[in-house]
């Protein structure tokens, strides 16, 4: 499909608003005019959403779009960028996420993040697991630790296949199994939030049909948001679809809605194959 | 002289056996290159390396058994008295007559069948100079044209070519490969001559070490004894120390650097500390005994302790120093291997940044930072400059950094320098001792060449 379609992405046409419906109720995490600027470059501008419980939001959008860029935004990873500047308003549960006095530490342990790549740490799959519960002090003893470690990977849908080796590196694992150990590792915090960057990018058919799988699974408790290129992972897993292009936020609708019956051109362009 | 004049000659015979072939070949294509197998300029190349490579090889072969059948041809004509002669006296003899020929000893002073015979060295050797000059030009002649002859528009010139390239750049890398074997070869062998003298386990396991062995029978306090655990413990007790400097700060400027410091600030420590790299290390050498020593010594006298002012710390201090910048390079490269991703992964997690750095940058660096670590300790027991000047001789058992000591490279440097006879168990001593720290840092650096091999798979 991409292999026909037309490289060049089609500017956005001035004084652009998002169409569609942008909030939900009782959002868990709300954006308002959120712009990112990578030095004097603006990646984002202007972007309103909102994010609700027990569902899937999934991103699209071509390369480049803005996509990573937002979800970055959620738990602050952008400052670990040099010159990238957040602006605008974003509140998880009423609590500015950009507040001065906000604690970053805190922050990411409400909000979890799964990478491209699997990114497991040079420990063993047990030490990856407990990384997290560790730092933030969540086990009075080792016991605790040890249900936390097992309840986690359970729940990533990983315990069957190491449960005998949970003393052997995690980087020796494949690599779809490396990526649901990350997502064990990010669960293990027990976070309200799991944003997801393209976790299944790196991933064979049958694993990211795995992931796909889990992500379902953990809907029932935590707000997902994944940023995706493929449009048949995101009709598959999400509930809400919202199409970025070019730094603008486009399109917002129930993912059903948005792939049958696009409302605004570019989408329609975009997910029909014309262009990305 | 007559063989720089005969290189000039090949040379300019090369030169022209490079158009001849090239001229040839296009002549014989009927002056167009389209209808030759390679570029002309390969079918050039050919013909000069086929007039060059046969007659430098004639050149250095002969030059090599050139002065052995001299010699043989000289002692043959000599009066039979003087061929009666053996050993080292004939080896003198021998040299007298080199000197004359030389002109090192005008020949009014020497002996009348020395002089003879050095009139008939010479008179040899410019038969010798000329048929060489006459072989090598006829051997260059005959490649140029063999080659000439051969050459065709179909013969494949360049693929020639290439083949005696590569096969010059093999001769050249088995050159060093040779040159390193033959280094390790004569240091065993002199070890051996040594070992028949001082017994392995004596040298190895002796606590006394003092290598004065008498020359004459009657000289005193020349009782020779040939044990290295003193040099062996004042070069664990340098490199001790120096490591201590030099582990700590080197990596602790490395994560500065790597991971803390802005572009700005890295732009100016980085060539600094690269600076500390190339100062020559007899200028810690001396920085080290006439600076540190003394201000240690001044320290400890304020204190009420005895310090030598050539001390173990002292030596070790400023190796450290030197160390520095080795380590901090190698552990700042390492650090900054390690994928931007799994930082990531660590500050999603909530981690802070010393966190961050200690749980899981530093774990990640790990062993290539262990292997740097160990190529520095290697480094630090072959370091000879600094603990020459700085470290003494005395080779004392003695745990007190404050105190002199010695070490395996001083002690090689005083066995050698200076008027030696080549035979004596004391000379013979610095080949056992160079032999034990070639192997020490040869392990060391083995291991440590597979440690970073190992990590730096992991993550490419």
């Amino acid at each position: 499909m991409t292999d026909i379609a037309n490289s060049t992405v089609p500017p956005v046409p001035p004084e652009c608003k998002t169409t569609g419906v942008v909030t939900v109720p009782q959002p868990l995490i709300t954006a308002r005019g959120v712009n990112v600027f990578y030095g004097d470059k603006r990646a984002l501008k202007d972007v309103s959403i909102d994010i609700a419980n027990n569902q899937v939001l999934a991103m699209i959008g071509p390369s480049g779009c803005g996509k990573s860029t937002f979800l970055r935004c959620f738990n602050r990873m952008n400052d670990t960028i040099d010159g990238a500047r957040v602006t605008g308003s974003l509140q998880l549960e009423g609590q500015d996420i950009y507040e001065k006095r906000q604690d970053v530490v805190q922050l990411r342990a409400r909000i979890g993040m799964v990478f491209q790549k699997p990114n497991p740490f040079p420990k063993s799959i047990y030490d990856n697991v407990a990384y997290g519960p560790r730092i933030h002090g969540l086990a009075a003893d080792r016991i605790e630790l040890d249900e936390i470690v097992q309840t986690s990977l359970k729940r990533a849908g990983l315990w069957e296949e190491v449960k005998d080796r949970l003393a052997a590196p995690g980087t020796s694992l494949s690599g779809g199994q490396q990526q649901r150990l990350c997502i064990a590792r990010t669960i293990a915090v027990n976070p309200e939030v799991i944003l997801m960057d393209e976790p299944c990018s790196a991933l064979d058919p049958i694993a990211t049909a795995r992931i796909e799988d889990l992500i379902d699974e953990l809907r029932a408790s935590y707000a997902i948001i994944i940023v995706t290129h493929s449009m048949q992972q995101a009709a598959r897993v999400s509930q809400r679809t919202a199409y970025f292009h070019l730094g603008d936020l486009i399109e917002v609708g129930e993912t059903d809605r948005i792939f049958t019956n696009p409302r605004h051109k570019l989408t329609e362009d975009y997910i029909t194959g014309r262009f990305g | 002289m007559t063989h720089s004049v005969l290189l000039v000659a090949l040379a300019v015979l090369v030169v022209i056996a490079f158009w001849v072939g090239k001229s040839r070949a296009l002549s014989l294509a009927g002056g167009s290159s389209r209808n030759l197998h390679s570029l002309p300029g390969y079918y050039g190349l050919l013909t000069a390396l086929w007039c060059a490579i046969p007659a430098l090889i004639v050149m250095s072969v002969w030059s090599l058994g050139q002065d052995a059948i001299l010699t043989h041809l000289v002692t043959t004509s000599m009066p039979t008295t003087l061929q009666l002669a053996q050993g080292s006296s004939h080896d003198l003899l021998l040299n007298e007559i080199r000197n004359v020929v030389a002109g090192n000893v005008p020949a009014e002073l020497a002996r009348p069948e020395v002089v003879t015979a050095a009139r008939e060295y010479s008179r040899l050797r410019g038969i010798a100079d000329l048929s060489l000059a006459a072989l090598v030009l006829v051997v260059a002649l005959f490649g140029l044209f063999v080659v000439r002859a051969r050459l065709a528009p179909t013969l494949r010139a360049r693929n020639a070519v290439e083949r005696i390239v590569e096969l010059l750049l093999l001769a050249c890398s088995t050159i060093a490969v040779f040159v390193t074997l033959g280094i390790v070869l004569s240091v065993v062998y002199e070890s051996l001559r040594f070992f028949h003298a001082v017994p392995v386990h004596e040298f190895l396991f002796g606590l006394d070490w003092s290598p004065q062995t008498a020359i004459r029978a009657d000289q005193v306090g020349s009782s020779g004894a040939f044990g290295a655990v003193p040099l062996f413990l004042g070069t664990l007790m340098i490199s001790g120390i120096a490591m201590l400097v030099a582990v700590p700060v080197g990596l602790f400027s490395a994560i500065y650097l790597a991971e803390y410091a802005d572009r700005r600030l890295r732009s100016v420590i980085k060539p600094v500390l690269e600076v500390l790299a190339g100062i020559p290390t007899v200028v810690y050498g001396f920085f080290a005994a006439l600076t540190v020593g003394p201000l240690l010594r001044g320290i400890g006298e304020s204190v009420g302790l005895d310090v030598s002012s050539e001390s173990a710390l002292s030596a070790g201090l400023v190796m450290g120093i030197m160390i520095i910048p080795f380590i901090s390079s190698l552990a700042d490269d390492m650090i900054s291997a390690v994928p931007q991703s799994l930082r990531d992964g660590a500050y999603a997690l909530g981690a802070t940044r010393s966190e961050t750095i200690r749980q899981v940058v530093l774990l990640a660096a790990l062993p290539g930072i262990v292997g740097g670590v160990l190529l520095a300790i290697s480094r630090a027991i072959g370091e000879t400059m600094i603990v020459v000047m700085a470290a003494g001789l005395s080779a004392k058992m003695t745990a007190n950094p404050l105190e002199a000591v010695t070490t395996v490279t001083v002690q090689i440097v005083t066995l050698l320098t200076g008027d030696q006879e080549f035979d004596s168990p004391k000379t013979l001593a610095a080949f056992a001792l160079g032999l034990v720290l070639f192997v020490v840092t040869l392990v060391l650096n083995v291991i440590a060449l597979k440690v970073v091999r190992k990590y730096r798979e992991q993550y490419e």
